[in-house]
């Protein structure tokens, strides 16, 4: 009964429905394109369904991560998605691995799966889940977004073409923002998210034209799509297959926000010998009274390195924990030291520090 | 020859506009991205891959259609 407005589809009918079954799919990134990808296939009844993030879920999340909700924040989001999951089915097997790609276990881990769906947020983790999809020979389900514009597309699928072959290596640091800096609209990845959905249930199903060889880009705005054709380079693909056997000794240079210490407010607030640095604008609220605050905006940063006390732990905040983790990169690029980011932005720190009983002991300001 | 040109993601944001028409006499997409990032000094500072006619093609490649598209890649998720 569950699966019968598909196996009444000539398309696919019972025999469709138990490849669907048999289907073991791996969505890597658990955030704005993972959600709707994961609630669809599990909605659809794919049997085994593995969830990877590392990252845990925040209030800015909700706008677009459809599977959490208020009393899913501070969970691992892997955790938290595979929760919301058995409840939306119980049927299929979903396993969290609440840790990051790396090149050490992607190999391993992508050989248990049929296909691989990129729902990640950066360069260096989009280029090692193509890298390994072709070594390891798997379809991958790619989307990515960019405010208001989408790209899907799905790489080597039949000795198709692979990511490289669309950008053969990964944009300098720096020079291609991301959600968190940019925004983004947050329907947008359900759009998008929904389109991977699609082509996953395309693969296993054997059904229709997979997006294969071709870049599909979506403009939310105007409602306009485009499909670019994107031809194979084996040369490309020969070098990624070269690196074989090499492959799982090779790190991760990920870009410094990953590499980023990110604290909670409750493990630094009764603390001493810490700075804490606000680097919002000066106009953006709420402003953190509560705590002895050095306010330099994140544009300013770089000039301001006299206003950081080498002597003290440096503290990072801003409103949402992201321009935070870029401030300790530009930090430690200045190899300054002892910099951490708050996972909480002000309005939670606010709140977590009037919550605290006598808060006024701490190394507050005296009102 | 007038070509029309597409411009994607934060393509866009640095040339100001979504889509244009130039007037270009030479032959090759490299040359056109010349007359392009002398338009558009920002433009040096970006990756992106040109499309002809809806493919995706090298740099080098001659100019045979009217319609190009500069495609930047997209980290978010």
């Amino acid at each position: 009964m569950r699966y019968s407005r598909h196996t009444i589809l000539s398309e696919i009918g019972q025999a469709g429905q138990d490849k669907i079954t048999n289907a073991k799919v791996l969505v890597v990134g658990a955030g704005g394109l993972g959600c709707p990808v994961l609630q669809y296939l599990a909605a659809a009844g794919v049997g085994v369904l593995g969830i990877m993030d590392f990252d845990v879920v925040e209030l800015s999340n909700l706008q677009r991560q459809i599977l959490f909700g208020t009393s899913s924040l501070g969970q691992n989001k892997a955790e938290a998605a595979k929760k919301r999951l058995e409840d939306l089915n119980s049927d299929i097997s979903i396993t969290a691995y609440a840790e990051k790609l790396s090149y050490q276990n992607a190999l391993e881990l992508f050989s248990q799966y049929d296909v691989i769906v990129d729902g990640t947020d950066n360069f260096e983790t989009r280029y090692l889940i193509n890298d390994a999809c072709i070594i390891a020979n798997k379809p991958l389900v790619f989307g990515a977004i960019y405010k208001f514009e989408g790209q899907v597309s799905v790489f080597n699928y039949n000795n198709g073409p692979s990511y490289r072959c669309l950008f053969p290596n990964p944009p300098q640091k720096n020079t291609v923002p991301n959600c968190s800096e940019v925004g983004v609209l947050g329907v947008l990845p359900g759009i998008i998210g929904s389109m991977q959905a699609n082509e996953v249930l395309k693969i296993i199903l054997g059904i229709g034209d997979v997006l294969s060889g071709k870049l599909l880009c979506y403009n939310a705005l105007t409602a306009q799509t485009t499909v670019l054709k994107i031809n194979k380079s084996e040369a490309i693909i020969d070098a990624v297959l070269k690196g074989k056997d090499t492959f799982s000794d090779k790190q991760t240079e990920f870009n410094c926000e990953f590499l980023t210490e990110v604290v909670s407010i409750k493990d630094v607030v009764s603390k001493e010998n810490i700075q804490f640095i606000d680097v919002r604008e000066v106009h953006e609220l709420p402003k953190v009274d509560l705590l002895d605050v050095t306010a330099i905006p994140l544009s300013e940063l770089e000039n301001s390195i006299h206003k950081i006390d080498g002597e003290k732990q440096k503290v990072v905040f801003c409103q949402s924990g992201i321009r935070s983790k870029k401030a300790v990169s530009v930090l430690k690029n200045l190899n300054i030291d002892n910099c951490f980011s708050l996972r909480e932005g002000a309005l939670e720190i606010n709140n977590h520090i009037e919550k605290l009983e006598g808060f006024k002991n701490l190394s507050v300001k005296n009102k | 020859m007038n070509i029309s040109i597409k411009y994607f993601g934060f393509i866009a944001e640095v040339t100001d506009c979504e889509e244009e028409t130039i007037s270009f006499s030479g032959t090759t997409i490299s040359e056109l991205l010349d007359v392009l990032h002398s338009k558009y000094e920002a433009l040096k500072n970006n990756d992106f891959q040109v499309a002809q006619n809806q493919s995706l093609v090298p740099f080098e490649t001659e100019i045979t259609g009217k319609e190009i598209a500069l495609l930047p890649p997209f980290a978010g998720g």
